[in-house]
């Protein structure tokens, strides 16, 4: 049995809002009979342009039933700027969480939103975007990459809690791993490969770490650091000001100069004082 | 909130005297059955009078029945043991409506290189014998088919099946797991190779099954261990369980003596015919002329199962659903699929399976209860006005 919240359990028990509005401003249609939910959402706008009535009418399970109950009672209230930012996940906060594998229950509910509000600005009914990816269930690459973006999924399982593809014949998983993969692959913060540096670039950057980075620092202890050679990664210095009396500077030299060095020039950097 | 419990062929209680039979066997007679000691060996005598009782039930002698922990247990060891008994082999048969028992283990095998047939059944649920027929060669291994459908009641003609498989050196196995304890099974009539049962489906705990293997048919265990069930299972006995299953066994067998079903299917035509006059595009789904006398599955149209079952779960009513949602998958049940159910209806199935605890009483409560959700499912559902052409 799922584990609904109490307040997917009285939503569904009492849903708020049943009904059809039939002078609406706009209304929204999602999914299908053959899908197992469906919902149509209705609008009705005061003079300012709030939301002043939102009734719903679905087909489904009971946090479908839920879902759409709990979007009426959030929308109302808003100007329609406001309502197209609600989120699936604001859908499913509302609710206090739904079971991850009914989470496209909420997406269903964000979906009709935005096919309400498309309808009252009397944009064009939107063509099926992208290629179908999951015949089964008729879900678009689109709809696949927006919900992956949208709520950082990782795995072809969460894509069919969330949006039903995949749920199916499983003939179409590959092609959600690889629509899975090519966002995370694009997306994901790509580590900067340092390129290899030749000497005079190694040297110019050493000077200038010291320069702007490491005296800066010292300076502040009235101490210095003078560069006096670089032979491949080992980089030779000399202590001066109080550095050069005081008993921490081999830490100094070790933890603070050589960690810094490795950072802004290379990991394989090996800092020695010369006398 | 009294539980009103019509999900029997999910699991039953254990019957008060299976659980009276078997307390002793956790508290006062603990002795391991192998032991020679007679603490123990009479452990051993009890179990072998469990086997009668197990025995009995289906027309079988007593050392044909091995017990097994459960059917999902039986199921797969008849179905290992014939197909390494015919390596040679490697075609196997079963049909489009099994229980996940035998219906994954088959598509692994499949995955294994077993060739395999799915045998496809009728609108109603009815197995398409011709297919079944056509499809047997000399490189079929096993035809394993269900006695009893769990979701739909349908039974399917073992007996006849089995006659027209006799003799072409292909063992049949039926999974006889809602069929057996509810309609009478004789395995000598029938001419089945092996049976899988279990326990909790007939009033015996969960945790206990039996298999039926024929006298000199080809076995090899699924469980290599002791000597226990002459070397078919090994693993030290479920005592008490085994006891219990007797017990369970020697009940169901004096119940279907007493035509006590007839009391069982006469509350199950009650319900549906009720049910059916008072809710519009309601359908049965299988042939209600061959079923289980406990099981009905009723289809409400444009309606979803799950949201049904939770407001019935509101009045204590426990049923269950061939909808989608319900098993945490996204289409209906296989069942209903193979039986080209429409989707209008396969979502709002609703399987109701009686025992012989139920009463009238708890029929009538859920007369009195059903349709108003039906209706004031509809009433959310856009697809009703839309169907009643409003």
């Amino acid at each position: 049995m799922w584990e609904y919240t109490d307040k997917v359990r009285e939503h569904f028990l009492n849903p708020r809002n049943v009904g059809v509005i039939e002078d609406a401003d706009g209304v929204g249609e999602v999914g299908s009979i053959a899908c197992g939910d469906a919902l149509t959402f209705y609008f009705k706008l005061d003079e300012s342009g709030k939301i002043k009535d939102a009734t719903f009418q679905t087909f489904g399970c009971a946090s479908a039933i839920a879902s759409s109950s709990a979007l009426t009672e959030m929308v109302k209230g808003m100007t329609l700027e406001e309502a197209e930012k609600i989120t699936n996940e604001d859908i499913a906060e509302f609710l206090g969480g739904l079971p991850k594998e009914k989470m496209h229950c909420s997406v269903m509910g964000r979906d009709a939103l935005e096919k309400a509000i498309s309808c009252y600005r009397g944009e064009p009914e939107k063509k099926v975007e992208g290629e179908i990816v999951c015949e089964c269930f008729g879900v678009t690459d689109r709809e696949i990459e927006r919900v992956v973006r949208e709520n950082q999924l990782t795995t072809i399982d969460d894509v069919t809690d969330y949006v039903k593809a995949g749920g199916g014949c499983t003939n179409c998983h590959d092609r959600i791993q690889e629509i899975i993969d090519s966002i995370l692959g694009t997306e994901r913060p790509v580590k900067q490969k340092t390129p290899a540096l030749t000497n005079l670039q190694k040297i110019k950057l050493i000077e200038e770490s010291i320069e702007r980075e490491i005296n800066p620092t010292l300076k502040k202890d009235a101490g210095k650091l003078e560069l006096i050679d670089v032979d491949g990664n080992r980089v030779l210095v000399r202590l001066g000001g109080t550095c050069a009396s005081c008993a921490k500077s081999p830490v100094t030299l070790k933890h603070y100069v050589e960690s810094r060095l490795r950072e802004l020039v290379s990991p394989e950097i090996v800092v020695e004082e010369v006398q | 909130m009294k539980v009103i419990y019509v999900d029997n062929n999910a699991t039953t209680m254990v019957a008060p005297e299976v659980l009276d039979a078997m307390m002793p066997y956790f508290s006062e007679f603990y002795g391991n059955p192998s032991s020679m000691h007679s603490f123990g060996g009479d452990v051993a005598s009890k179990i072998n009078a469990a086997r009668e009782n197990v025995a009995r039930l289906i027309g079988a002698a007593p050392d044909e029945i091995v017990f097994t922990s459960c059917g999902t247990e039986s199921d797969g060891t008849a179905i290992r043991a014939a197909i390494e008994s015919y390596p040679a082999k490697k075609h196997i048969v079963t049909s489009r409506v099994e229980h996940p028992a035998i219906k994954n283990l088959f598509e692994t095998l499949s995955k294994k290189g077993y060739r395999t047939s799915f045998v496809p059944v009728d609108s109603k649920g009815k197995l398409d014998l011709d297919y079944l027929y056509d499809s047997l060669s000399e490189d079929t291994a096993v035809v394993s088919l269900m006695w009893g459908n769990n979701e739909t009641g349908v039974i399917f003609p073992v007996e006849e099946i089995s006659r027209e498989i006799k003799g072409r050196g292909i063992l049949f196995h039926t999974d006889a797991v809602q069929a057996a304890g509810k309609i009478p099974i004789d395995v000598n009539q029938t001419g089945v190779d092996m049976l899988s049962l279990s326990g909790h489906k007939f009033h015996a705990p969960k945790g206990i099954g039996a298999l039926y293997i024929r006298k000199g048919t080809k076995f090899s265990p699924f469980m290599i261990g002791g000597h226990q069930e002459k070397g078919r299972r090994g693993g030290t006995e479920n005592t008490a369980s085994i006891i219990g299953l007797g017990k369970a066994a020697q009940l169901a067998a004096a119940h279907l003596q007493e035509n006590g079903y007839d009391r069982v299917s006469r509350l199950r035509d009650k319900l549906e015919r009720t049910l059916l006059e008072n809710v519009p595009n309601a359908i049965i789904n299988g042939d209600p002329a061959n079923r289980l006398p406990n099981t009905t599955s009723i289809a409400f149209e444009y309606v979803e199962g799950e949201a049904i079952l939770l407001m019935m779960n509101e009045h204590g009513i426990c049923a269950s659903s061939g909808s989608a949602c319900t098993s945490g998958s996204l289409e209906p049940s296989h069942v209903l699929r193979a039986m080209g159910v429409p989707f209008t209806a396969a979502h709002g199935s609703i399987r109701f399976s009686l025992s012989r605890y139920n009463t009238e009483d708890e029929i009538d409560v859920i007369l009195e209860k059903l349709p108003p959700i039906i209706k004031r499912l509809r009433e959310l559902s856009p697809f009703w006005k839309q169907a009643m052409g409003t």
